[in-house]
């Protein structure tokens, strides 16, 4: 994908990190902070496949209370799971 | 240059599809009516699902139960601010929108016969407060996301049309002061749109993000109350807000009363246990009001923790680490994700938080907004409606009872739908004309910020407005910091009208959406503080050091001057405010009048 489009599908997934249950705002701010400008094409559909969750299943996952079945996101969670400062 | 702006007409455009939204996009789509829903988040992310504690009814399914005896606890509850024909309404008609909600397929709890189960929730009593009643209807603890969920589909089913991810500028009104329609971006385009309409529905939600510490998601901007300022239509008691004693400090995520339950101790910066000072008997586990008045005089004094002095610890560490771990089970996850402390070594910070808006859009029981006229001081703005913590019906008054926002979203989003119905069936006449200058305010705006050199910072400017509303018009009250407030309010003001955003990029822009949120907010903590500062006597959750609890006065509360409901009005030029007041509806509509007394437990 040439940079521009990868630019706005980063754009596009920024804004669908504003959720409805704040506890994922602030997890999801945090892993933005961290982030360069744009995302590569691995973590932006990693990205994407968890943000599609309703916002209670996915801050099971980002909680801890449940695992996710799918290997392919375990990155991404245990990157949205460090806490501040790591 | 002028942004570009495209018509679009509808009978009825409604902003915000949460559950008020939903509601009233459901008897408008129904009545055959060309019904659409802007919305800056999916339907089903709206701030509702946070909701999990029920929706109060008085179906009786377990015990005895009346409306009048919650239309009691409602007006106790409110302090006496609410208006008794808006709760009489709304307690009466709790029943049929819970049995409605069923009948679109909300999956609640059940009794084994088949009923709906019922809970006690916290000030909801019988026979006029005589003892606890099972009133709240839940689904787990997912009551707002299964809420939303049905009546969703229930819109898909009507054909109601949703414009997902579009955010409202501004309101349309014209010369007369009706309301004609909103003006809109199109996130994924940056382009404006109209959306001419014969019915607009305010259905935004709550404008909690003003205080540093809020429970709130990041989408409650208050972007209807700022609307609604903007187009000369005045706040309605704007300094009630409740407050949750301990949400994480710099966070805002509660840490649920059940930890002081199971042991958990406040400590100030010395390592004292201050609430043996304020409640010698039940201490730490004293009401939230008391306790939330100790933290905040705790870290007034200079004794709060931290670099700044602004929270006070929450300490579990005495606890073991089995019992932590086994009947608190999610507070160690959070104070890790959002203090960064292991609670089960180190105390968590926390602080007063803000968590719901009483105040809000004037309406009627209608669902329509009303403005003081030349006739009666509660006159029909036409072709404008709100619902939902956006407006001020107003059930609310000085404090919510828990699980009755669930409540006010369902009959307020169907009053508003079905008033509006009715107004639109009643007349023949195509669309009003717009007037010529109906994009001129959104047009400036986005001038003005496309346009901005050595503005200010956005989020800057956002953490500071937040930071004075913490520091100066918080869950309790000191006439001096208010006086202050006022005026630092007012300087960050300046400063939001001076922001600017360096990407000028228009697809998916974050940063112009959130420049956008700021003018909204800063209308609300304006009148917020405005509000407060004016208000001098206690009542409900606004709480001030000097109107104590006194036998002239119980509670702080002054009944011969302030049993008023607050109007701020933004002046047109866009600079300045004023304050005018209406009376308190006490009049219900079918019984008698639940007289005032002292509002105690």
């Amino acid at each position: 994908m040439t940079a521009e489009p990868q630019r706005i599908r980063t754009e596009k997934l920024r804004w669908h990190s504003r959720r409805a249950l704040l506890e994922l705002d602030l997890v999801l701010q945090r892993f933005w902070q961290r982030q360069p400008d744009i995302l590569g094409e691995g973590q932006a559909a990693q990205l994407e496949r968890l943000l599609a969750l309703e916002d209670h299943d996915l801050w099971d996952l980002l909680s801890g209370r449940r695992a996710s079945t799918d290997p392919a996101l375990r990155d991404m969670v245990a990157r949205l799971r460090q806490p501040a400062g790591n | 240059m002028k942004a570009k702006v495209t018509v679009r007409k509808f009978d009825a455009v409604i902003v915000g599809a949460g559950g008020a939204g939903l509601r009233a996009a459901i008897s408008l789509s129904e009545a055959g009516l060309k019904t659409a829903v802007l919305t800056k988040v999916f339907p089903t992310r709206s701030h509702t699902v946070a909701a999990q504690g029920g929706v109060a009814a008085s179906l009786g399914n377990s015990e005895e139960d009346h409306w009048h005896w919650h239309m009691y606890d409602t007006v106790k509850g409110s302090d006496w601010l609410g208006d008794q024909d808006a709760i009489e309404f709304m307690c009466k008609k709790a029943n049929e929108c819970v049995i409605e909600l069923e009948h679109y397929g909300m999956p609640f709890d059940r009794l084994d016969n088949g009923r709906i189960y019922q809970r006690p929730f916290g000030g909801h009593m019988s026979n006029f407060g005589e003892k606890p009643v099972r009133r709240s209807c839940a689904a787990a603890d997912r009551t707002g996301h299964a809420m939303l969920h049905a009546m969703y589909q229930r819109n898909l089913k009507a054909n109601t049309q949703f414009f997902v991810e579009w955010m409202a500028l501004d309101l349309i009104r014209d010369a007369e002061g009706e309301v004609l329609g909103v003006t809109a971006m199109e996130m994924e385009t940056g382009e404006i749109f109209a959306f001419h309409a014969k019915a607009t529905i305010f259905a935004t939600g709550g404008s909690g993000r003003i205080y540093r510490s809020s429970t709130n998601a990041f989408i409650n901007t208050g972007d209807g109350l700022g609307m609604a300022a903007r187009a000369g239509i005045p706040l309605e008691d704007m300094e009630f807000w409740q407050f949750h004693p301990t949400g994480v400090a710099g966070a805002g995520v509660l840490i649920t009363e059940g930890v002081r339950g199971e042991g958990g101790i406040l400590r100030n910066s010395a390592g004292e246990r201050f609430m043996e000072r304020y409640a010698p008997n039940a201490k730490d586990l004293a009401s939230r009001d008391v306790v939330s008045r100790a933290m905040v005089t705790e870290i007034n004094e200079g004794r709060g923790c931290g670099p700044n002095r602004d929270f006070v610890l929450l300490d579990i560490t005495h606890l073991p680490p089995e019992t932590i771990m086994k009947r608190l089970p999610g507070i160690h996850e959070i104070a890790l994700q959002f203090a960064g402390v292991d609670a089960l070594k180190e105390p968590i910070p926390v602080v007063p938080t803000c968590h719901y808006q009483m105040g809000g859009i004037p309406t009627n029981y209608h669902g329509q907004v009303v403005v003081p006229g030349k006739r009666t001081q509660n006159e029909i703005v036409p072709g404008f409606y709100a619902a939902g913590e956006c407006a001020c019906a107003s059930v609310h008054g000085a404090n919510r009872l828990g699980t009755n926002s669930l409540l006010d979203l369902l009959v307020f989003g169907k009053s508003a739908g079905e008033t509006a119905v009715d107004e639109l069936k009643k007349s023949t006449q195509a669309h009003k004309e717009l007037p010529a200058d109906a994009f001129d305010r959104t047009q400036e705006r986005l001038h003005r910020l496309n346009t901005q050199k050595d503005g200010a910072s956005v989020h800057e400017t956002h953490l500071a407005m937040q930071r004075t509303m913490q520091k100066h018009a918080g869950v309790f009250r000191f006439a001096d910091l208010l006086q202050e407030g006022v005026q630092r309010i007012i300087e960050v003001q300046r400063d939001v009208q001076r922001t600017e955003i360096r990407d000028k990029s228009k697809v998916f822009n974050t940063a112009r959406i959130e420049a956008l949120e700021l003018d909204n907010l800063i209308e609300v903590a304006v009148a917020t503080m405005v509000s407060a500062e004016a208000r001098k006597e206690s009542r409900g959750a606004h709480v001030r050091d000097d109107a104590p609890d006194t036998p002239e006065h119980p509670n702080g509360r002054d009944d011969t001057h302030w049993l008023k409901h607050t109007l701020w009005y933004k002046d047109p030029d866009g600079t300045g405010c004023r304050l005018d007041y209406k009376s308190v509806t006490l009049r219900p509509l079918t019984v008698d009048t639940i007289a005032l007394k002292k509002r105690a437990y």
